[in-house]
């Protein structure tokens, strides 16, 4: 992590780049995708803590924990497997729910951090590059798609399992 | 589709919670939710500042190109249709490089770009080409040198060690993208050869 910090700034100076005043310029783009995803996150972040709060949701949990422990995930992260290439800001509000509840550095904790990670919105990213040409058949895409999203809900449980242990 | 996904939650979330007998703490979760949105993209907000202010000086100093040059024989590799002279090339190695710092606000521009580029060597102009089924695969997969958001999340949530899951992450998104390439050159084929037979059965048919 200091390394990135080191080799970026070594490299800037080298290459004349005014550093301190890029970073502040560019710095706004965080502000701005923060800005651009909190109201959808409050809207988000009510539905889950509702749900939650009804007891709905340790339904869902419940019903899952056989595929989940068959395949490994735990039964909380497997909600979040079925978010994640639908909505990026719901799976954002969801891993910050479970964060709270279990703490980010519980074993359930890193694995969703590693599923958020890992994957992208591919039902967004479909639809806007596709729909940016006009295309309407997009034959394997969406399979090959979910076929590796799935890899890497599972790569996520064993990775964390491997490197931190459960 | 997240319209209905959003309605469902709270409608069931409230009948459920009626049922219950928990309207009373279903209600405070409503608010208490919406404060911890709030509180959580504060929270959010200065580690996501502080690498994509990092990650634009390392696009100044070049080492953004300097990384797109290393990828494109892998990317002429893995897009065997694409003319070698063609900007699609560049377009999406580009693409590629800013989805790795993170830059995603750099990214689309330069992913829309690539598309509209390979639409020009698509022969089917509603159908989706082999070139650009493989390009979606490989920004689905997300392989990103710093991810930036999870970290901030995890920071925000009081983590001892925020970055510590950079390595399983990388370990998911390159194994999602090789099983993703796989798929689509897999399925590729199977429509292929699908296609060949259509066209065998109508050569037969027409005898």
């Amino acid at each position: 992590m200091p390394l990135i910090f080191v080799v970026i700034l070594i490299a800037g100076y080298v290459k004349n780049v005014k550093v301190y005043d890029v970073f502040v310029e560019n710095a706004r783009e965080g502000l701005n995708t923060v800005l651009g995803i909190l109201t959808s996150l409050i809207g988000l972040m009510v539905a889950i803590g509702v749900f939650r709060a009804s007891g709905a949701l340790d339904v869902i949990i419940y019903a899952a924990k056989p595929i989940a422990s068959l395949l490994g995930i735990p039964s909380e992260a497997l909600p979040l497997a079925f978010l994640r290439p639908i909505s990026g800001s719901a799976s954002l509000a969801l891993v910050s729910d479970i964060m709270k509840n279990f703490g980010p550095d519980s074993f359930i904790g890193r694995v969703v951090s590693t599923m958020m990670g890992s994957t992208e919105t591919i039902f967004y990213t479909l639809t806007v590059y596709y729909g940016s040409v006009g295309i309407k058949n997009i034959r394997h895409t969406l399979t090959a798609a979910l076929i590796a999203e799935f890899v890497s809900v599972l790569v996520s449980v064993w990775a964390c399992a491997f490197i931190f242990g459960t | 589709m997240l319209n209905y996904v959003w309605m469902g939650m709270l409608l069931i979330g409230f009948i459920i919670g009626g049922l219950n007998g928990r309207l009373e703490e279903v209600t405070q979760a409503a608010f208490n939710s919406s404060k911890s949105a709030v509180e959580l993209s504060i929270g959010l907000i200065g580690v996501l500042c502080l690498w994509t202010g990092l990650m634009g000086v390392a696009e100044k100093s070049g080492l953004l190109n300097k990384l797109a040059y290393l990828v494109s024989p892998i990317i002429r590799l893995l897009f065997p249709q694409i003319p070698k002279k063609s900007p699609a090339i560049g377009a999406i190695v580009m693409n590629m490089a800013a989805n790795f710092f993170g830059l995603g606000n750099a990214a689309t521009p330069l992913g829309l770009k690539a598309m509209s580029e390979l639409q020009k060597h698509n022969t089917v102009k509603d159908t989706a080409s082999d070139s650009m089924i493989m390009f979606l695969i490989l920004n689905a997969s997300a392989i990103q040198l710093v991810p930036a958001t999870i970290i901030a999340l995890r920071a925000s949530a009081g983590s001892t060690n925020p970055a510590e899951v950079i390595v399983p992450i990388w370990m998911a998104s390159v194994a999602a993208a090789t099983t993703g390439i796989i798929a689509v050159k897999l399925l590729g084929k199977k429509t292929d050869s699908h296609k060949r037979k259509m066209r065998l059965k109508n050569r037969r048919n027409n005898c």
